[in-house]
């Protein structure tokens, strides 16, 4: 019997067929690379490199700019020739640095062989140290510095390693492509996190619509004590790192507690898998797989995409912006963002591309409220996004902080269930930020 | 007959008791209040918007009482006359107070600021300034949702269909600041109101450098600094690429109007110029001079302020 989580949930069209099975394509060096220095959660990598200095592939050029943050890695070998801002996929300004690509020269110290190294008798401070350096991120889309989870804060302690290969999003396919092409380094990966964390059980969730990878997985893990691979039942949002533990363990982590609380931490494989490459290989994150995909694209399909390279250049191959596109979605449908600017260069946190046709880009017509709590039904948070939505019409945070709204994981689910087309998530995402806003500013007092 | 007679008994006496104890209770936990705070409450506009800083009209004539001087409490909807009234009753001196009003520091209007996408969310300013830059390239400028016409009670501010952008009724604008914190980009100050409604504004706030702000929008500051060179009373700052006028310091005398390549500072209620150009002849009687000679006020062909007759048209 296949197991999800409890509450709530959708079941919107997956759409995967665009870019399933498509094998993972390395995109071509382009000659002028820009390297966003946020590419995370918390404070912006702090740049090390001046302008006119040359650089190797996998050298540090952003140091992180504190305990939440992460190391930014030069992506390709060339001359650094500025550090300024350049405009991220929503036209505002984010600082950068720029530089020429020259030859593709790595660093001695990194193995670029396709062996599989097997070591696993390293110290558990070591793995962690690695992960650090090779400023490794969650790759499921929160981009959440990965040695910060490695590390639980006092008196807790993890038990289970949860392995995200879940894939909720539809459209998206690089995670599933990366189980079936690198499952084999995804499991040493595991082993590595496993003894970084000092535990001897790892739960790896695939949801039910990517049999093949479920098959190969599970072969896989046979192989290693204490792996287990979980067939998950299709519901969105699965992947949501609380739902995720309450379908694998069956635990609920509290309100406003993380993972820890339950004994849980929740990867994704793709991050995984960069943990593999930075232990066993030296390789520190400098790219990452994401999907380009839409029903008009010429070539939807899995791309290996080095950090900074444009994302035209990734579209180019991918055989162009169609023409019948109205709407350009860095992610996944459901918690991805409209782009407004595609020229910004991909970096850690995007997954993929997705290319909506005109006819399915525009919202549906907005009517009343007809409170028929299809809302309350779907959110796998058990809020109630149209109360939640009126009070952040109404500006009335300090009610919307008693009902919860920071559980809110902005999934869309209610959004995509509402009959009426009502913008429930647009106003519960500025509620959150607003009440976020005054919570920080509170506990700064 | 006997059932009424008895409840009316009843009745009465149960309401002779209660009345006869709530006339004790009400003498026993009087509260002695200032007779000043509701004559004060009653000087002001009621409009209870919140604008003087306290929670309604109530607690700023509560806070007026309390004062020792009514330096820095201003009930802006009321404006001088409000405040003279509130000095006399509780004989306190008022000091000079200047009306302001709402000015939307943006000029970012459809042909001057092409669209470069569409948004379909909820339409709200809050919202849009949260996903991204807005439908034009301008990471600062207005988004044209309307959260500022929203926010007004006394009916100030439109949205001008024509150029997308919001107008202050300067007649009906009470400088309560409303707009001003609904604004997500800090586009909306409040400003001195000027001799006459006339003022000099710079209708920017991109701090892009010129190039990218003048490529997002042909209205935009851009930082030359030629306003900077030509104010000879030293009102006119430039910081990250943008202009500021300060009212305090400026007479009006609208020479950077003339200087400024891209348009962005705007003479507002101005009577129309004479085709000669006398202004740079005559520099520093200029402000006073020009006023005296015409008074239309609603030809203005640069004031930007003119709802009543969009809404008539509308």
């Amino acid at each position: 019997m296949k197991s999800t989580f409890r509450i709530g949930g959708v079941h919107p069209h997956d759409n995967k067929q665009y870019s399933v099975h498509q094998p993972i394509t390395e995109c071509a060096l382009p000659a002028k690379a820009i390297i966003p220095l946020v590419q995370h959660i918390g404070a912006p990598a702090q740049a090390v490199v001046e302008k006119g200095q040359k650089v190797k592939v996998g050298e540090l050029i952003a140091k992180a700019g504190g305990f939440v943050s992460a190391n930014i890695h030069a992506p390709f070998s060339g001359t650094i020739t500025k550090i300024d801002t350049t405009i991220d996929a929503w036209g505002m300004k984010m600082p950068a640095i720029f530089m020429d690509v020259e030859g593709d020269e790595w660093l001695e110290t990194i193995d670029r062989s396709n062996d599989i190294v097997r070591k696993l008798d390293y110290e558990p401070k070591a793995i962690i140290d690695k992960v650090q350096e090779a400023g490794i991120v969650g790759l499921g889309g929160a981009c959440f510095p990965t040695h910060v989870k490695l590390l639980p804060p006092p008196g807790k302690t993890a038990e289970v390693l949860i392995v995200n290969g879940v894939e909720c999003e539809p459209y998206l396919t690089c995670d599933h492509q990366l189980m079936l092409e690198k499952g084999e380094e995804i499991i040493i990966g595991i082993q590595l996190l496993m003894r970084a964390l000092n535990i001897q059980k790892a739960i790896i969730g695939i949801e039910a619509n990517k049999p093949d990878a479920i098959k190969h997985m599970t072969a896989l893990a046979s192989k290693v004590l204490g792996i287990e691979v979980k067939a998950l039942k299709l519901k969105y949002p699965q992947g949501g790192e609380k739902q995720l533990i309450d379908a694998c363990i069956r635990r609920q982590v509290p309100s406003g507690a993380l993972p820890i609380e339950v004994g849980a931490v929740v990867d994704n494989v793709a991050t995984i898998y960069a943990v593999y490459e930075a232990v066993q290989k030296n390789k520190p994150l400098i790219s990452r797989v994401m999907t380009v995909t839409g029903k008009s694209l010429a070539k939807p399909g899995n791309y290996d995409v080095r950090f900074g390279t444009p994302l035209t250049e990734v579209v180019a191959l991918a055989g162009g912006v169609p023409e019948d596109t109205g709407k350009v979605i860095g992610g996944g449908p459901m918690m991805g963002r409209a782009m407004s600017n595609i020229d910004m260069p991909s970096n850690k946190r995007v997954s993929g591309l997705l290319f909506l046709p005109e006819a399915e880009s525009m919202r549906e017509e907005i009517t009343n409220c007809v409170r028929c709590g299809k809302c309350v039904g779907a959110c796998p948070m058990g809020l109630e996004p149209w109360l939640l939505s009126k009070q952040a019409w109404h500006s009335m945070w300090d009610e919307m902080e008693d009902h919860n709204i920071m559980d809110c994981i902005e999934c869309g689910c209610c959004q995509f269930t509402c009959p009426s087309h009502l913008p429930l998530l647009d106003y519960v995402r500025m509620g959150k930020a607003k009440v976020g806003g005054i919570i920080r500013s509170r506990a700064a007092k | 007959m006997n059932l009424i007679l008895i409840s009316l008994a009843v009745l009465g006496v149960t309401g002779l008791v209660a009345a006869v104890l709530l006339y004790f209770v009400a003498q026993k936990f009087k509260v002695e209040e200032d007779p000043r705070i509701d004559e004060v409450q009653e000087a002001l506009p009621g409009a209870n918007c919140g604008g003087c800083g306290f929670a309604g009209c109530r607690a700023f004539a509560e806070g007026c009482v309390k004062a020792e001087t009514l330096d820095g409490l201003l009930c802006p909807v009321g404006g001088a006359p409000t405040m003279k009234t509130v000095g006399e009753i509780l004989g306190m001196a008022v000091g000079n107070i200047d009306p302001k009003v709402a000015v939307v520091r943006c000029n970012g209007t459809c042909e001057a600021r092409p669209k470069t996408s569409i948004y379909d969310g909820a339409k709200s300013c809050q919202i849009l300034h949260n996903c991204y830059v807005g439908e034009s390239a301008c990471p600062f400028g207005c988004l044209g949702c309307g959260d500022c016409v929203a926010a007004c009670e006394f009916d100030a501010i439109h949205m001008n269909p024509e150029t997308g952008l919001p107008e202050v009724d300067d007649e009906k604008c009470t400088s309560c600041g409303k707009c001003v914190s609904a604004c997500p980009r800090n586009i909306i100050e409040l400003r001195k109101k000027g001799p006459k409604s006339r003022r000099m504004v710079v209708m920017c706030v991109n701090k892009d450098k010129g190039a990218v702000a003048r490529k997002a929008c042909t209205n935009a500051c851009i930082g030359c600094s030629k306003c900077q060179k030509v104010c000879e009373f030293d009102a006119i700052t430039i910081e990250n690429n943008l202009a500021y006028i300060d009212y305090n310091k400026c007479r009006l005398c609208r020479k950077c109007e003339d200087a400024c390549p891209t348009g962005a500072i705007h003479a507002v209620n101005f009577p129309p110029r004479k085709p000669k150009a006398e202004a740079p002849a005559a520099p520093k009687a200029a402000p006073v001079a020009k006023p005296a000679v015409e008074k239309p006020a609603a030809e203005a062909p640069v004031a930007n302020v003119e709802p009543k007759e969009e809404e008539a048209k509308a």
